[in-house]
């Protein structure tokens, strides 16, 4: 009988059963921020089991505030750096170095096909871009991660969603995957694995997978993931050329984890896109979505490009886009975030900084600020706000807001016009 | 071994999720003590009001995807520091259910058509709840009307509630 390639990935790193249906399975990586950490932490020392499994698989960043905004979020950066310092975990990254966690560690090489990876984060299965099982978990998995290398889950159970067709000019990723989320709904995928794939997926870069996999939580799915290929291979390159003499043998090597022909899937879905046109949420739920074109005209306080989801390179090329030589509305505040110093640097190198800037917008560093409401762009009770993050939920980015989902170009036309409207790359 | 049950605070919505539970502007608190009078603080639901209807509750019956959105651990912690540690629902989101045992607590799933029937049945009315882990059984009660409820958990979810969490449990096996 075939095997997914959740199945394969649980099959080599199986450490127990407890029950049946449940699977420990051995870490490959465990990730860390400051938000959810600090508590695993406290409670590990209260214990008094202060130790770390193995410190070169345990990554940890200062991303959701940063520079820290009071006293309270400097301390949560404080336990994270003198954890990371005691237990001499050398892949950390403070301010001047630091960037959205799902944007940063697959920058780093850090996730690889066949790879287990956990974080205190629910957009963790970003990470399944790569042919990885990575899943969001609460603190005390982390804490047992940190602690053991290991962590617990039910069977992994697989959609898979075949995505056919050809994307029309100014449709991207982020539209497919708001499509799909509003085909499934907020919990059409719950506690299951999301395969994305299909000749649309095969042809997308890995930043636009990791766009679609970082909303597979947004169905519920505990992991979305792709199966590895060249274009995998090619990203991850730099990385792993000491371990394989050609790209062909590295490709060849996670091939195994491709899910096999006969393969049991709970189900399987066929997605077209051919006639998919540029898509925002409407609610409070990342399923109510809807064109664009229906929701024109909705006036909009404040604009945020960045994030887990569309912060990276291929997202501020778009947005300059549709941004070079315009000015954005006065009535808008315009917020960019490069996802990392990466993107922000290579943002500047070509130039798409300064597109930004002189439309209008303000640019931060790198840091998840305004996604979670937190800090850099709160919104203000009764205010509306354009976003490329991920969630909409009633006070996500302040309580009373609203926010609506759209891909960086909607957003950056949206900024222009000071209410919602479709890009000048799109034509119907 | 821990007592699961109380009195019943009925939340009639699907889809309730970790940033009604417990807003995150509320994440920068490192004790779980500090997020006790925010839990419930940003739900949408008609004629909720936090304050009230929260106070001297232990148990939540609720409709389907409970606690979908982030992973935040928070979201269990408000209700264990409001004395809550038992939820029932038609369905819950995955990293929720998991953390609820994984801090010893107990989130149970129940058919739709059960939750139902205990909505038309119980809600409005006071109503309190006691759990019989031996028998798996739920016992329901509100003025004179009494219901008896069979429930499952898997051998794995408790032994998580036995061990008293996952921790402790990880930590004397692997
Ligand atoms: S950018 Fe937003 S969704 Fe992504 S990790 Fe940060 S807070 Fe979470």
């Amino acid at each position: 009988m075939g095997k997914t390639i959740a199945e394969k990935i649980f099959d080599s790193h199986l450490v127990d059963n407890p029950s049946e249906n449940i699977h420990v399975i051995r870490l490959d990586a465990v990730f860390c921020h400051e938000i959810t950490t600090p508590g695993a932490i406290n409670d590990l020392i209260a214990k008094g089991k202060d130790r770390v499994f193995d410190s070169t698989k345990i990554k940890a960043v200062i991303d959701h505030v940063t520079p820290a905004k009071d006293s309270k979020t400097a301390m949560q950066g404080k336990i994270l750096r003198d954890w990371v310092s005691r237990h001499n975990i050398y892949d950390f990254f403070d301010i001047g170095r630091n960037g959205v966690c799902h944007a940063i560690f697959p920058e780093k090489g850090f996730v690889r096909p066949g790879y287990t990876v956990i974080m205190g984060d629910s957009h963790t299965c970003t990470h399944g871009a790569f042919g990885a099982f990575a899943a969001g978990v609460g603190t005390t998995d982390l804490e047992v991660g940190i602690l053991k290398g290991v962590c617990a889950f039910h069977h992994p159970l697989t959609i898979k969603i075949n995505i056919a067709g050809k994307l029309r000019e100014g449709v991207y990723a982020k539209d497919v995957i708001l499509s799909i989320i509003g085909r499934l709904g907020v919990n059409g995928a719950t506690g299951k694995v999301i395969e994305f794939a299909g000749p649309v997926v095969d042809a997308m870069s890995m930043e636009a997978r990791m766009t679609c996999c970082n909303m597979a939580i947004e169905a519920g799915a505990t992991c979305g993931i792709c199966c590895p290929d060249m274009n995998t291979v090619e990203y991850l390159w730099e990385f792993i050329k000491g371990d394989y003499a050609t790209k062909k043998e590295a490709f060849e090597e996670f091939n195994k984890f491709y899910s096999d022909p006969d393969a049991i899937y709970e189900d399987v879905m066929e997605h077209d896109i051919s006639r998919l046109e540029p898509l925002v949420t409407f609610g409070y739920k990342p399923d109510q979505v809807k064109p664009v074109k229906e929701m024109e005209g909705i006036k909009v306080d404040q604009v945020y490009i960045g994030s887990c989801t569309n912060g990276r390179i291929e997202d501020l090329r778009v947005a300059a886009q549709v941004l070079k030589g315009e000015k954005i509305s006065d009535y808008v505040r315009g917020i960019l975030s490069p996802a990392t110093p990466k993107v922000f640097s290579r943002a500047m190198e070509e130039g798409i900084l300064k597109i930004f800037m002189d439309a209008g917008f303000c640019v931060t560093n790198p840091t998840c600020g305004a996604c979670l409401g937190m800090s850099n762009g709160v919104l203000a009770e009764g205010e509306v706000c354009a976003s490329t993050t991920n969630r909409n939920f009633n006070g996500r980015m302040g309580k009373g807001g609203m926010v609506h989902l759209m891909s960086p170009a909607t957003a950056a036309a949206t900024a222009i016009a000071g209410h919602i409207t479709n890009s000048k790359e799109f034509r119907d | 071994m821990k007592n699961f049950g109380g009195k019943v605070l009925f939340l009639d919505r699907s889809d309730i999720n970790t940033d009604e539970i417990i807003p995150a502007k509320y994440l920068t608190e490192i004790s779980k003590e500090a997020l006790k009078p925010y839990l419930l603080e940003d739900l949408e639901l008609d004629s909720f009001s936090p304050k009230q209807d929260i106070e001297g509750k232990n148990v939540i019956i609720t409709r389907a995807n409970f606690g979908c959105g982030s992973s935040r651990e928070h979201a269990p912690w408000a209700l264990e520091t409001n004395n809550i540690n038992l939820v029932i629902a038609e369905s819950f989101a995955r990293i929720f259910r998991q953390n609820m045992f994984n801090c010893g607590m107990m989130a149970v799933e129940l058919p739709a058509v059960i939750i139902d029937h205990i909505f038309k049945r119980f809600s409005g009315k006071e109503t309190s709840l006691e759990t019989d882990l031996q028998k798996n059984l739920f016992v329901i009660k509100a003025d004179e009307l009494t219901d008896e409820i069979s429930f499952n958990i898997s051998d794995f979810d408790r032994s998580l509630v036995d061990a008293g969490g996952w921790v402790e449990y990880a930590d004397s096996r692997y």
